[in-house]
């Protein structure tokens, strides 16, 4: 983290140090609820709950953590707060909470939410790991919806449940694409969205480790 | 009897696997398959975590945490579920600790041989995501074994195979942007659709 103004803690998450494309944090649960737009954005609500709470309240009582066992009260503070969320999703989004099964429950172990209170908040006050918190999470969030929004609206030619592209099947004109609704699909979007993002921002572009040499016949 | 275990087996390894059907381990799966070696470590370390955590905590579920669980203890009216969750870290966290103390003892090759990877696997989304699979489906005892050595050990065959996926592609010309990461994860994506192909399978 080297810059420390709050906007740029905000915003730096977001596309230039993006938790999924480059730090490779929270990707297990981002790429499962992706199917539909509405579970990806209760996804993406769940985790800017946890991670802003997660980040708030491990970064107040940051100096009174012994750091041997700074783990387990991270996992102890996140896994209360999940099941807070899981509790009110069950309460009031019954159908959707069905839908991402044990998805809510793996917010837990997603990476992202134990990295950023191990990398920011066990170092900074409240107001700014919050700030944090919120950028992660945001950039989690654009992913996700990004990826769902291909999925749905190929996979079912829907957004938000609502027609887009008429089916073939209601006499539509669009052939809907059942791969877009499998798992495979989600990689393949990812990692064009991951070349996409590092074709607009080539420094982020990592070093292949082989050099290919050319061979060049017009020069012997 | 025989068939159901042999049939979930094949269906947790290759139809539902953990890694290429749902997403699970991702981040561990992603950031350590650059070498067979330590790729196949890891593998072995999930498959033992996942043989024991899984079974553990459908003993807990069935006689602590479900509804009307405790009634052995004349509580028949007490439904602990909500803990869940918090329940099934903490034993998977702490049976990889007391599984890091005991290979440490007994067992120092295997134990150096893991070293890292031990205290990644807490937090691992497979393990927990084994457990909650588990919970949601409703396995019996004998079932939970099945299904934890099924999901482990197909998890540890999608990391060894793109770990050797990846040992062969670092040769190989790929366009700047979707060097390392993003050609990673289009490899995991024609995996996973190889992977569908046995999604006719039944025993």
């Amino acid at each position: 983290m080297a810059s420390s103004g709050p906007k740029q803690v905000l915003y730096d998450p977001v596309f230039d140090n993006n938790p999924i494309t480059l730090q490779m944090l929270g990707i297990c649960s981002a790429l499962a609820v992706t199917t539909r737009m509405d579970t990806a954005l209760t996804m993406c609500v769940a985790v800017i709950a946890v991670l802003v709470l997660s980040n708030a309240s491990i970064s107040l009582i940051r100096n009174h953590i012994p750091t041997n066992v700074r783990i387990i009260i991270h996992m102890t503070i996140i896994a209360s707060l999940v099941i807070v969320v899981d509790e009110m999703l069950k309460a009031y989004a019954y159908d959707i909470s069905k839908r991402m099964s044990v998805f809510v429950g793996l917010i837990i172990t997603n990476c992202i939410v134990l990295g950023r209170a191990e990398a920011f908040a066990m170092k900074y006050g409240v107001g700014m790991s919050i700030l944090d918190a919120i950028g992660n999470a945001l950039g989690y969030s654009v992913i996700l919806i990004a990826v769902a929004f291909f999925r749905e609206l190929f996979g079912s030619g829907t957004i938000f449940g609502v027609t887009i592209l008429p089916l073939t099947t209601d006499g539509g004109w669009y052939n809907a694409n059942g791969l877009m609704l499998l798992a495979p699909s989600a990689f393949f979007i990812i990692g064009l969205l991951i070349w996409a993002l590092r074709a607009w921002k080539p420094e982020q572009v990592e070093k292949s480790e082989y050099k290919i040499q050319v061979h060049r016949m017009e020069a012997i | 009897m025989m068939e159901t275990h042999l049939s979930l087996l094949i269906q947790s390894i290759f139809i539902e696997n953990l890694a290429l059907a749902f997403f699970l381990g991702m981040c561990t799966f992603l950031a350590i398959s650059k070498k067979i070696e330590t790729a196949l470590g890891l593998g072995i370390a999930v498959v033992v975590v996942q043989v024991i955590t899984v079974p553990v905590n459908n003993l807990l579920y069935v006689y602590v945490l479900k509804e009307g669980a405790l009634a052995w203890a004349g509580f028949p009216d007490v439904n602990l579920s909500f803990l869940g969750l918090i329940s099934y870290i903490g034993v998977i966290a702490a049976i990889v600790q007391i599984m890091e103390m005991i290979l440490d003892k007994y067992v120092p090759a295997l134990y150096n041989a893991l070293g890292i990877f031990l205290p990644l696997i807490t937090v691992n989304c497979a393990i927990l995501g084994g457990s909650l699979f588990m919970v949601e489906r409703d396995y019996s005892f004998a079932e939970s074994i099945t299904y934890g050595i099924g999901s482990g050990v197909g998890w540890a065959l999608a990391i060894t195979a793109l770990a050797g996926i990846r040992e062969k592609l670092k040769y190989s010309d790929v366009p700047a942007g979707l060097q390392g990461l993003g050609i990673t994860f289009i490899t995991v994506g024609l995996m996973s659709m190889a992977f569908m192909a046995f999604s006719g399978i039944q025993l």
